[in-house]
């Protein structure tokens, strides 16, 4: 086939996506990137350059800092507790285990339920007096606590579901990860009298390590889209104290009509989810060798 | 399978793989009692309560959940339909019709995979209203038809075909499109299914986009729905705030059950990069 035919082909079947991949991502980039630097149009009053001004504003923000802190927090304790936990259920159900079927289907349920849907049965459980926990709590005579209420427990409150609905999730990656092990590798460990724990830490988690990669990844780009549950619980608060970066934008885009704070702030999220991007293509490809 | 012998050791991992598997499903396990029993026993379990559908009979008449499954229902169909055709598409040009730079275009698609329509609402908001498209099944669904993910799944399926496949199709005089219709589709059947699969629970799970775009009940979708039904203070109604997100998660929890494995398989196939 001649070039030009080629071309012309291509051109047309990437017709479609291009085109949407263009203004639904490309083009939002730009115009987010611009609009961070102007103000936001109100009534009659059209917007105008200002500058530095937004980011100024936010770097003397404390919820921005609060959204921020929290988001670090989020990330840094849901990821290892789900990757801990998923590697556990994914070893558990890939064990020789009666009924590992329904095991296994058990830690995957959460995943096929929506969040909002997670978020109102949690709420159930998470109610001051009459919720379970709470109830629990108070037969130890420790009850009465408003666990999504109060600044200490509510981002930890918001921690928990993530984590009991992404553990099963990443299970998958695991399982899928652990029959690409060949029985061999272990079965040889076992013959040198390496117990389960030897054989875990020398042979399976190493062998893993591009899996863990892949989840470490996923998380952490997990950990700043996911917001469905804080606004279906909390809103962000109480005083702020389960504001994520996103759900800040949402606030700030769709709340406040600020578009242009809103602008800045998915300025810091896009640097945010590019520094990801980079470390994935530069970085851990080189470093965690794929078979 | 061979006869089972279990150590002690074995015993005790099994009970505890059990324990925890049982307090994973406990949440879900609990709405499901709530949902089915009359109100008065929602913060007081008692087993021997009587089982009723009260509960359910009232959601579905204080909200318009039919409503809501159909606008999910026309999504996910939305959603599901352009994706097979824009991605496979596009995965057949970067694998048969490959042009100076069009490795670097994949490049570029890729980046979706990182930065997502939901960190770029503000600016798509503004892209959908521009273009009309308020409140609408399409503006829902437009953002994610073009789909990285998709792309990238079905190139990788693309590559692994046999040229000479391909090269027997076209002696026998097929134009490209019918080698892409009898050859490469057949072939990936198997990722089709898995995506669509994955695809599936994914949109019809969707929440903070559709919240966005939409502000009627005539587009809302069962997501949306359910938010909006649970924070009307119904006097904090559990059996009833229970009931309707039971209901909301039926359709695709009852596929789950029934597919389980296909499910599993399918996040696992469509996972792996």
């Amino acid at each position: 086939m001649t070039g030009h035919r080629t071309m012309l082909y291509s051109a047309l079947l990437l017709l479609p996506a291009t085109v949407l991949l263009w203004v639904f991502t490309y083009q939002p980039i730009f115009t987010t990137i611009l609009n961070s630097f102007y103000s936001t149009p109100r009534g009659r009053r059209p917007s105008v350059f200002v500058g530095l001004e937004n980011y100024e504003t936010m770097i003397a923000d404390p919820i921005f800092w609060k959204a921020m802190t929290n988001n670090l927090i989020y990330a840094l304790t849901t990821i290892p507790f789900s990757i801990a936990l998923a590697l556990a259920m994914a070893l558990l159900v890939s064990a020789n285990l009666r009924g590992k079927g329904l095991m296994r289907m058990a830690f995957f349920t959460p995943t096929v339920l929506p969040m909002v849907a997670v978020a109102n049965i949690w709420l159930f459980f998470y109610a001051p007096d009459y919720g379970l926990i709470d109830k629990f709590l108070g037969l130890f005579g420790m009850g009465g606590n408003n666990i999504l209420g109060s600044v200490e427990t509510a981002l930890p409150a918001v921690i928990a579901i993530t984590v009991w609905k992404e553990a099963g999730f990443f299970m998958i990656f695991y399982l899928a990860g652990l029959q690409q092990i060949s029985p061999t590798l272990i079965e040889a460990s076992r013959l040198e009298g390496a117990g389960f724990w030897q054989t875990l830490w020398r042979v399976q988690i190493p062998l893993l390590m591009p899996t863990t990669l892949f989840i470490s990844i996923n998380a952490v780009i997990g950990a700043f889209r996911l917001v469905d549950h804080v606004v279906a619980m909390t809103k962000g608060g109480p005083d702020n104290a389960t504001t994520l970066l996103l759900f800040y934008i949402y606030q700030n885009g769709f709340a406040f009509w600020d578009t242009a704070y809103a602008a800045a702030l998915t300025v810091v999220l896009l640097a945010i989810l590019a520094a990801i991007a980079l470390f994935q293509f530069g970085y851990a490809d080189k470093r965690v060798h794929y078979r | 399978m061979i006869e089972s012998r279990t150590s002690p050791a074995e015993s005790i991992v099994a009970f505890g793989g059990w324990i925890l598997a049982l307090l994973w499903v406990s949440p879900l396990l609990y709405a499901f009692w709530t949902a089915f029993h009359p109100a008065s026993y929602a913060v007081r379990f008692d087993l021997l309560a009587p089982w009723t559908l009260e509960n359910f009979a009232r959601v579905w008449h204080a909200a318009p959940f039919p409503r809501y499954f159909l606008n999910t229902f026309l999504l996910v169909t939305l959603i599901l339909c352009c994706q097979f055709v824009i991605c496979t598409l596009a995965a057949y040009a970067f694998v048969c019709f490959p042009f100076k730079g069009s490795d670097v275009l994949f490049m570029f698609v890729l980046l979706q995979l990182m930065i997502m329509p939901e960190a770029l609402l503000v600016e798509n908001y503004k892209t959908v209203a521009r273009l009309g498209l308020l409140d609408t099944v399409l503006a829902m669904g437009l953002p994610y038809l073009a789909s990285a993910f998709g792309i990238f799944l079905f190139r990788q399926t693309f590559k692994s075909i046999p040229k000479e496949l391909e090269e027997a199709a076209r002696l026998e005089g097929a134009n490209m499109f019918q080698v892409l219709l009898r050859v490469f589709v057949p072939v990936a059947k198997p990722i089709y299914i898995a995506y669509g699969l994955v695809t599936v629970s994914y949109h019809w799970n969707n929440f903070l986009w559709p919240l966005v775009v939409t502000n009627s009940v005539d587009t809302r979708p069962i997501t949306v729905g359910l938010q909006i039904f649970a924070t009307i203070e119904q006097g904090v109604d559990w059996s009833l705030i229970t009931a309707a997100t039971i209901l909301s998660v039926s359709p695709l929890l009852v596929a789950f059950l029934l597919f389980q494995r296909q499910f599993v398989q399918s996040f696992m196939r469509a996972g792996i990069r």
